[in-house]
């Protein structure tokens, strides 16, 4: 019966892992560290998906006494030697009840598999989709970018919106629009600067990918579009950290400001920005800059990474032992 | 081999902005006419050109013996299609790359409109707004 408690135990971090993430949705303390809030917000992704497919192949395969992981050759030679899953020759009652049991367990076990394949297919393709789209914006910058003094080591584009990004990756670039260039100041820019610089840095579009890929696979999932929301913000505040120790918080704040409004009015569609999802992420980093939080100290940071640990833990150590 | 392909990037560049420049399709030679760098071998523009079309950046036509190149789209086309990504306001990001911010509307910015006030009041932002 191991391989039922393992799986009742799988599907149980599962489950808490996606009212963790409801929890951590709510709670006040990420905007305090965020570096330590997504990285328990990757923990509890990781976890939940492993647990998730672990509990199901749990379900489905013969009871034994190892994990999930080393019964899956078993499964093998028992399909071989067929009597598993085969149904029973006889027929009446005695005879159904095996043969619904193991048709139970035969769609668990091709659910779990499905969802596994799934989620690699989902991490895979998004993954292509980006380096694709980063490619296409590198050719397209290298014939119509250029340099300016007013944004050392960003690349200019002639265009009359605000618009500023940074494309990650292993010639990373920053890309401001002449739009930008107008509407900031020369110490609004360098915070930009600074904040873009940040991104790349620490690699921040590999912490958006599964996020932003679970979001897309599972459109209707309202943990996944929370989850993927509230990684971003919290991205984006820790870029802001970063830019806080090289500009004051009034050029980023300013900078933040004139950007975010910038658009609305050059927009009309605007609106479909704020119904769609990031509403109040903007106005979110300005409050935490205007009014500073203090970091959360040292132990509760320390407490978080441990959670996170034994979250990712959990399922590992079910899915090998 | 970082400056030889700095060197084709730049080639392309002026050969594309060439190109944007004239309203009929240009042979090679006439492309080599045209660029502020005299002294280029003709078989080596002929290779940007063809790098150009493999990319689909010009698109060329048989005229006689020779091939003449015109751009596939307007410069205006593909800088919009590069800020396109980068505005987009679905929110539905490819995380290809991260902006620096959303543009926001109604109640939340005039919230932002009013924190700024604020902290220029605050003897604030003596820079200028370009």
């Amino acid at each position: 019966m191991k391989g039922l408690a393992d799986a009742a135990l799988l599907a149980v971090v599962a489950i808490g892992s996606v009212h963790g993430a409801s929890a951590l949705r709510q709670a006040s303390w990420p905007r305090r560290s965020p570096a330590a809030a997504i990285l328990l917000w990757q923990a509890l992704g990781l976890a939940g998906g492993l647990a998730a497919v672990g509990a199901l192949v749990g379900l489905g395969l013969p009871g034994g006494s190892a994990g999930v992981v080393r019964s899956l050759p078993h499964l093998v030679t028992a399909l071989r030697a067929g009597p598993v899953f085969r149904p029973p020759d006889t027929f009446g009652v005695a005879g159904a009840l095996p043969a619904i049991l193991s048709a139970l367990r035969l769609a668990c076990l091709a659910a779990g598999l499905a969802l596994f394949a799934l989620l690699c297919w989902v991490l895979l393709a998004a993954s292509v989709v980006a380096v694709q789209a980063r490619r296409r914006q590198r050719a397209l910058l290298s014939l119509l970018a250029h340099g300016d003094p007013k944004v050392p080591g960003a690349l200019v584009v002639d265009y009359p919106t605000a618009a500023a990004y940074c494309l990650p990756g292993l010639r990373s670039t920053i890309v401001v629009s002449v739009g930008t260039l107008e509407l900031l100041g020369r110490g609004e820019l360098a915070a930009v600067l600074a904040h873009e610089r940040a991104h790349l840095r620490e690699r921040h579009d590999l912490v958006l990918l599964p996020f932003t890929a679970l979001r897309r696979a599972f459109p209707r999932s309202a943990t996944c579009e929370e989850a993927d929301r509230a990684v971003a913000l919290l991205v984006e505040m820790l870029a802001d950290d970063h830019a806080l120790r090289a500009r004051p918080a009034r050029e980023l704040v300013s900078a933040l400001v004139r950007f975010g409004t910038a658009g609305a009015c050059a927009t009309p569609a605007g609106a479909l920005g704020a119904a769609h999802g990031a509403e109040g992420a903007v106005a979110a980093r300005v409050a935490r800059l205007l009014q500073p939080v203090r970091p959360l100290p040292a132990g509760a940071v320390a407490a978080i990474c441990l959670a996170a640990a034994l979250l990712v833990a959990a399922p590992v150590a079910l899915l090998l032992v | 081999m970082l400056t030889t392909v700095n060197r084709l990037g730049e080639l392309e560049r002026a050969i594309m902005d060439v190109l944007w420049e004239t309203d009929t399709a240009l042979t090679v030679r006439e492309v080599s006419a045209r660029l502020t760098e005299r002294n280029l071998a003709h078989t080596t523009v002929m290779t940007v050109l063809d790098r150009l079309a493999k990319k689909g950046f010009a698109r060329r036509q048989r005229d006689g013996r020779a091939w003449r190149y015109c751009p596939s789209a307007t410069r205006e086309t593909y800088v919009a299609e590069l800020m396109l990504t980068a505005l987009d306001q679905t929110g539905d990001r490819t995380a290809a790359l991260t902006r620096f911010a959303q543009s926001v509307s109604g109640v939340e910015a005039e919230v932002l409109r009013e924190a700024l006030e604020v902290i220029e009041g605050d003897g604030g932002t003596d820079e200028g707004t370009g």
